[in-house]
């Protein structure tokens, strides 16, 4: 018995480890968004500590996510456990894996290893103005913070959220959005590249949202998740607002693969994204951005 | 200043402009207020008119046959609305369409055009102004051009 014990939090605690998990729901977003709801199988014990691994996590942070038989994607956690009761990972089918996934149905399995990661400074904004800015699945691993931020709302001072999206067909969380937007004190914007012929909202890039917006610059912390273009931009718009580099937080994307920063799959410059990121404040980064040879 | 001036004065767009000037302006001008649906202008219309929103949404159309009228860019709060009164043929290149109740300040183009060329001043700081505006509209559109948002395959 002692013996069983033993191997089971030897294998919980190797990060290299997969947790089995099952998918309890599957919700398609868009065309090709969908967000997965998934919770631990197994023992008790690994249930336990796997909700409790997941329970612990942070904003910001990722889950690698695996199909059996496919392979490992990083996804950033779009909801904690915390939230309704299931681990959610919301993503794009761009690849095979993330393809793959989208093909689970309830009740599938599929491992998780996590989660891994530097997280979104919530901590560092209490008593300041928040802002948020996302583009397309970018608001995926804001969504966290978005539900810390409001269920601890007289901790922190204005909150707005500006989300850029490639067309209304391309929104993601609309219902949520709609709900945040109705939360006092927040302000929500939404633009897209691309406007329809129903869509009364705004056409236009997310950084034109940047001057509009009512914030205290010397006061505020700002995340940013989004392309790296969309990132740049939008860092350029805040710094023209007055807002300092060491303020401003941006979460990174690249080829992760073991997580912890063995492989160094995910290099940028001297910084491993999976363990030294994904969240860096701008000043860490800025001498690498728009580098072509990085 | 009366209140068309001090509308002037505190729209961005002419954020600093002597009082002189902007008192020469509120003469070719008036706050209107537009609802949603009102047709601002057509496309290959004279442009004799320069917009200026307080508050609100308009939307540039376009019509591409096959695809019907389309969204180009919305112009909003604090922003400008038409180039054109400025820049010969002085057509309006898009169509303009209120979609959210809108108030702005409308100024005769023609006579502003005229001003502007009377007092050099005033034109060069028009034309700063205007190629400022320009410029950031020209940077949105090369990013929606490039389609940050759009799917790029990845290997996983």
């Amino acid at each position: 018995m002692e013996d069983t014990i033993y191997n089971t939090e030897t294998i919980v605690a190797d990060p290299m480890v997969p947790t089995l998990y099952r998918v309890e729901s599957y919700v398609k977003e868009t065309s090709d968004t969908f967000t997965l709801a998934i919770s631990p199988t197994g023992s008790a014990l690994e249930v336990k500590t796997a909700n409790q691994k997941q329970l612990d996590a942070a904003p910001g942070q990722f889950n690698m996510l695996y199909v059996f038989g496919m392979g490992e994607v990083p996804i950033s956690i779009s909801a904690s456990p915390a939230v309704g009761g299931l681990l959610t990972h919301t993503t794009r089918d761009v690849g095979s894996v993330t393809k793959a996934l989208s093909a689970l149905k309830v009740g599938d399995m599929l491992g998780v290893r996590g989660p891994f990661g530097t997280p979104w400074p919530v901590e560092r904004a209490i008593g300041k103005d928040v802002v948020l800015v996302a583009g397309g699945i970018g608001l995926a691993p804001l969504r966290p913070v978005i539900h810390e931020l409001l269920a601890r709302r007289a901790d922190f001072g204005r909150l707005v959220v500006l989300y850029g999206s490639r067309s209304p067909a391309d929104i993601i969380f609309k219902n949520e959005l709609k709900k945040w937007k109705a939360q006092p004190g927040v302000i929500v914007y939404m633009t897209v590249d691309r406007g329809s012929s129903s869509w009364h909202g705004s056409v236009g890039v997310v950084t034109r949202l940047i001057p509009k917006i009512r914030f205290d610059p010397a006061n505020a912390i700002v995340m940013i998740c989004g392309p790296e273009i969309m990132m740049q931009y939008t860092v350029d718009a805040l710094k023209q607002r007055g807002v300092s580099g060491d303020d401003i937080y941006v979460s990174m994307e690249r080829n992760m693969k073991c997580a912890v920063g063995f492989c160094g799959h995910c290099q940028f410059g001297e910084h491993f994204i999976c363990k030294d990121g994904p969240v860096f404040t701008y000043d860490q980064l800025s001498s690498l951005f728009k580098k072509p040879e990085i | 200043m009366k209140n068309l001036e001090l509308a002037i004065a505190k729209h961005p767009f002419f954020d600093d402009l002597p009082e002189e000037d902007i008192r020469s302006i509120a003469g070719e001008a008036n706050v209107v207020n537009f609802k949603d649906g009102d047709v601002l202008f057509k496309e290959g219309e004279d442009a004799d008119k320069f917009y200026l929103i307080i508050k609100g949404k308009v939307a540039l159309e376009t019509y591409t046959p096959g695809r019907g009228v389309i969204n180009i860019q919305t112009v909003e709060d604090g922003e400008m609305l038409g180039w054109s009164w400025l820049v010969a043929p002085y057509k309006y290149r898009f169509a303009a369409k209120v979609i959210t109740k809108t108030e702005m300040i409308v100024i005769n183009g023609t006579q502003l055009r005229a001003e502007c060329e009377k007092k050099p001043v005033l034109g060069y700081e028009m034309m700063k102004r205007m190629v400022r505006a320009i410029a950031f509209r020209l940077e949105q559109t090369r990013l929606m051009l490039m389609d940050v948002y759009g799917k790029r395959p990845k290997k996983n």
